[in-house]
């Protein structure tokens, strides 16, 4: 059965983008059939971040106005067996598809692939609307910060009132030692703030950083917690029963601090 | 400021997670609320005319609102939606 799932968040910077290459690679990696889609027209960077830039000739763009067929448009990425990623149009605006447009291509999409990951861009306009169009289910990402929980919020509200129903949160760049001296919202805050499952904490790590220069998604070297973290929700997003990772073997104060935020075995 | 360093010292509370955590969630609720001002007024307009037909009801001082005084059930909360209709006359003549 193939899903949709739309990463989006609202606010900008926070992380869609990363997700949608970690997730996406990590579900490749666990042999599923999965096609990125980057659906910031105007401003694509999930190519960048997959290491993809110098390899495309079609976008979506061309896909929906007919220029090319889908199957043209789609980059198979050579390191993942089932990853492939269909690229945003640099050079249009968010106006170039409508919702309708979008819909059919998740579609159509969906008979080749078990997951389409859509990576939706920040606001609330017209990319937004046309991202989740054609969405089964949505992971809305969030840091610990007032403004991204703000917006997060919202983000929820207009998912929920076009139909999406599944929602599930994912809290990115926690630094624990923060939420240790409690200058950082703890992810029992934000989710009790934002009232929706948590399907992932994924802490604040400079490994994404280097991955990111280098146009590798984190998931392919396993050692890294936010690598971890991101193989967690794809494993989540499948299905599977995976326990929240303790974050805090990076500070090595384990034990006490496992105690004092419950966080151990969730 | 010399009450804030007392305060970050001893008081937990104070801790700028837990104040965070409190901006939030008061601003949230206005921004939930903010959302459905619109809907209200349509929802006011409806209830007046359905219960005018009834009863005389005093549409100047008819009060609508969605609190944040939540119930549950079943464990579920959710927010009330609650509304003052006075009444003028209850015999309206036909």
């Amino acid at each position: 059965m193939s899903e949709v799932i739309v990463i989006t968040s609202g606010k900008g910077g926070v992380g869609k983008t990363t997700t949608s290459a970690n997730v996406g690679t990590a579900l490749a990696l666990a042999g599923k059939q999965v096609v990125l889609v980057d659906a910031d027209i105007g401003l694509r960077n999930l190519d960048v971040v997959m290491g993809l830039e110098n390899r495309i000739v079609y976008d979506l763009v061309d896909v929906v106005e007919g220029r090319c067929r889908l199957k043209q448009a789609l980059i198979k990425d050579k390191r993942f067996e089932g990853l492939f990623l269909l690229p945003a149009a640099q050079t249009r605006d968010k106006n170039a598809v409508s919702p309708e447009q979008m819909k059919k291509l998740c579609d159509s999409l969906k008979e080749d692939f078990d997951y389409i990951l859509l990576d939706c861009p920040a606001g609330i306009e017209q990319g937004f609307k046309n991202a989740i169009a054609g969405a089964d289910r949505a992971l809305v990402i969030t840091t610990p910060e007032v403004s991204a929980v703000r917006d997060a919020d919202r983000i929820i509200g207009l998912l929920e009132s076009h139909g999406v129903s599944t929602i599930h949160l994912i809290i990115n760049r926690v630094r624990m030692n923060m939420v240790k001296r409690g200058d950082m919202m703890a992810m029992e805050d934000v989710v009790e703030i934002l009232a929706i499952d948590l399907i992932g904490v994924v802490p604040d790590d400079e490994n994404i950083v280097v991955t990111t220069n280098k146009g590798e998604p984190a998931v392919i070297e396993g050692s890294s917690l936010a690598s971890k973290a991101f193989r967690n929700i794809a494993d989540r997003v499948q299905g599977l029963e995976r326990p929240f990772l303790d974050l805090n073997i990076s500070t090595g104060l384990v034990g006490k601090i496992k105690k004092v935020f419950g966080f151990g075995n969730q | 400021m010399g009450v804030m360093d007392f305060n970050s010292l001893f008081g937990k509370r104070n801790k700028s997670s837990s104040v965070a955590k409190d901006r939030l969630k008061l601003v949230l609720i206005h921004d939930r609320m903010n959302c459905s001002t619109e809907l209200l007024e349509m929802m006011r307009a409806d209830i007046v005319a359905v219960i005018s037909k009834y009863v005389d009801i005093d549409t100047d001082d008819f009060n609508i609102e969605i609190s944040n005084r939540q119930y549950e059930e079943g464990g579920k909360k959710a927010p009330v939606l609650s509304a003052n209709i006075p009444i003028k006359n209850l015999k309206k003549v036909k």
